[in-house]
């Protein structure tokens, strides 16, 4: 892992809320143009170190290094120009409409005399075309369906053009189509657009089959981390999980794909008499 | 939406109907202003000529001595309210949120009505005006704790504090000899009746300081809108801005307590209002600024006129008027679900 190149890291970093210790001694790397997914149970501190890593929590210990300096050192508009995030189930403003919502993602790129400049229009009309809501640009936020809405966060996201984004479970209250379709999205950008992309999933076959690398978390620490292929193993979902299962090949896209065992059932239950 | 860019790299973005949002509205205080000063019941005769420095003793006395302070406390109080209640509502993300609801503006009064029970000039009454709010927003911060400032428990435990707050401040009335207590009694609902530059000016300082900042942070309050994360990810320095600005509101409400008596409703009012006019999303500053300033200076208005022969406190005319558009505001809130 260190021999990868890395814009953002976090070392030996204890993380906690005001009574409660989520982490300590916790140490990740991004990989760089990675599609990086952190994975693990309820409570395992995956949306916690997310936050450290978007410097929204300050580790009480240790770091978060970006570009191999302290995060917490660096100015908020600074670290605004290089890592995104969008966290989990934002609200939009009452009323406001889709163009709104998505220039708002300029905001660390202006200024009380730099208020839209060329530029600022030129890169939000291409996050709205890229997330496929250009044909929404006027209607209001509020008007939309989950998935729509989700896309539009990410445009905004997008426009804030960072090199870095960091996503707090994107498809939360979303249904299965619309899941895929916001992952189908995120992968496009990864690829196409070369941008570090980290997420917080639930669905390990989801993290499974989108993440270039992945980090398997349990009770505040990284289990194992690497390629979805050497990581998503029967041993580590029953480790990380405590779930017995079998892992077998993705038909669609040969990435590993867990199917949970089935309770051994005796044969005598609910039988007629 | 207009977008304006002058040579140099600037650039400058606009919504017209704001602008016209916002030019109509100076026009309406303007007008009635005017009316203020050349008067309904007993016209000046000639306001120009008196301000240009002409005119007899009489008409000079009224107009310079009674009649423009009073226009520009009015103007000041009304300016103070509109802008705070927009910062605070935009910063708590809760139409509710308003330096009314959330006791700022009894916790004034009571400062102020210690300095009138113990005696003291405007000056103190305005120290103390100013220190009461300052104390009464700290109480509450402390109460709620960093992490529940959006949300019912602001408002809740605000309505707690203004409860608790009107207790004092009615012992304080029962502790102040007759006259005094009388007195204390019609400032404690608002009233801009015989005040003079002595209450007018030191609002009017702290509005020439404060507003032009709180304006500059607007772009960065409606970042805050979109929830304290969000905003902090792009780029605004959240936990040292929200102190800043809350201190801010509360200064202004203060003052304007101290100028006029806590006048209800309308730092609640103004920004709905006003976003209703401009309908564009955001704390819309400057519309609720100029709309807190106009609605001050017609509700005096009416305060002086409506009743032939006698003038009624401004105070109970704003609190009609904003205690109406509360009730219809939770109605309409519970409806959509939102409140």
């Amino acid at each position: 892992m260190q021999t990868v190149p890395s814009r953002l890291a976090g070392r030996a970093m204890t993380l906690a809320y005001e009574r409660r210790t989520v982490a300590e001694n916790l140490t990740v790397a991004v990989p760089d143009h990675s599609f990086t997914i952190i994975i693990g149970p309820n409570a395992c501190g995956k949306s916690t170190l997310l936050r450290a890593l978007a410097r929204l929590l300050r580790p009480t210990a240790g770091a978060v290094l970006l570009d191999g300096g302290d995060i917490q050192r660096r100015p908020t508009r600074e670290v605004a120009r290089v890592v995104g995030m969008l966290p989990q189930s934002s609200v939009a403003p009452d009323g406001i409409t889709v163009a709104d919502l998505v220039a708002r993602g300029r905001h660390p790129h202006q200024g009380l005399l730099r208020q839209w400049s060329r530029d600022d229009e030129r890169i939000v009309a291409g996050a709205m075309a890229d997330t496929g809501v250009a044909d929404l640009a006027d209607r209001p936020v509020d008007e939309l369906s989950g998935g729509q809405r989700q896309r539009v966060w990410i445009a905004m996201a997008l426009a804030q053009q960072t090199p870095l984004l960091l996503l707090d479970e994107p498809t939360t209250y979303l249904d299965i189509a619309h899941q895929v379709e916001v992952l189908d999205l995120c992968a496009r950008l990864h690829e196409e657009q070369g941008r570090t992309l980290v997420a917080v999933l639930h669905d390990l076959n989801q993290a499974a089959r989108y993440a270039t690398h992945l980090v398997a978390m349990r009770d505040g620490a990284v289990v194992a981390a690497g390629e979805p292929r050497q990581v998503v193993t029967a041993a580590l979902v029953k480790e990380v999980f405590g779930l017995p299962c079998r892992v077998i090949d993705d038909p669609e896209t040969g990435t590993p794909l867990v199917v949970p065992a089935a309770p051994r059932r005796t044969g005598n239950r609910h039988q007629p008499a | 939406m207009i977008v304006l860019r002058p040579p140099g790299g600037r650039s400058l973005r606009l919504r017209p109907r704001a602008l016209a949002v916002g030019a109509a509205l100076t026009l309406l205080a303007v007008v009635l202003g005017g009316l203020t000063l050349v008067g309904v019941d007993r016209p000046a005769p000639d306001v120009p000529a008196i301000l240009a420095g002409g005119g007899n003793p009489a008409d000079r006395f009224i107009l310079l001595d009674l009649r423009l302070p009073r226009l520009a406390t009015a103007l000041g109080v009304g300016a103070a309210l509109g802008l705070a209640g927009a910062v605070c509502q935009s910063l708590l993300r809760n139409p509710l949120g308003s330096p009314d609801v959330l006791g700022f503006t009894q916790g004034a009064a009571t400062g102020a009505l210690v300095v009138v029970v113990l005696g003291g000039g405007s000056l103190a009454l305005g120290g103390a005006a100013v220190a009461g709010g300052l104390a009464t927003g700290l109480l509450g911060y402390a109460l709620v704790g960093r992490h529940g400032l959006a949300g019912h428990r602001v408002v809740l435990v605000g309505i707690g504090v203004t409860a608790i707050l009107s207790g004092v401040n009615g012992y304080l009335l029962t502790r102040a000899p007759l006259t005094d207590a009388a007195r204390a009694a019609l400032w404690l609902t608002g009233s801009l009746d015989g005040r003079g530059w002595v209450n007018a000016l030191p609002l009017l300082a702290a509005l020439a300081v404060l507003a032009p900042a709180i304006l500059a942070s607007g772009r960065a309050l409606r970042m805050i809108e979109l929830g304290d994360h969000l905003a902090t990810a792009l780029g605004v320095p959240v936990g040292r801005l929200r102190p800043l600005l809350l201190a801010a509101a509360v200064a202004l409400v203060s003052l304007a307590a101290a100028a006029a008596g806590p006048v209800s409703f309308v730092a609640l009012t103004a920004p709905h209002l006003a976003r209703r006019l401009t309908r564009a999303p955001g704390p819309n500053l400057l519309p609720a600024t100029l709309l807190g300033a106009a609605l001050l200076v017609a509700a005096d208005l009416v305060a002086q006129h409506a009743i032939a022969g006698q003038q009624l406190p401004v105070g109970v005319v704003t609190g009609v008027i904003g205690g109406s558009h509360l009730v219809w505001l939770l109605a309409v809130g519970r409806r959509s679900g939102r409140l």
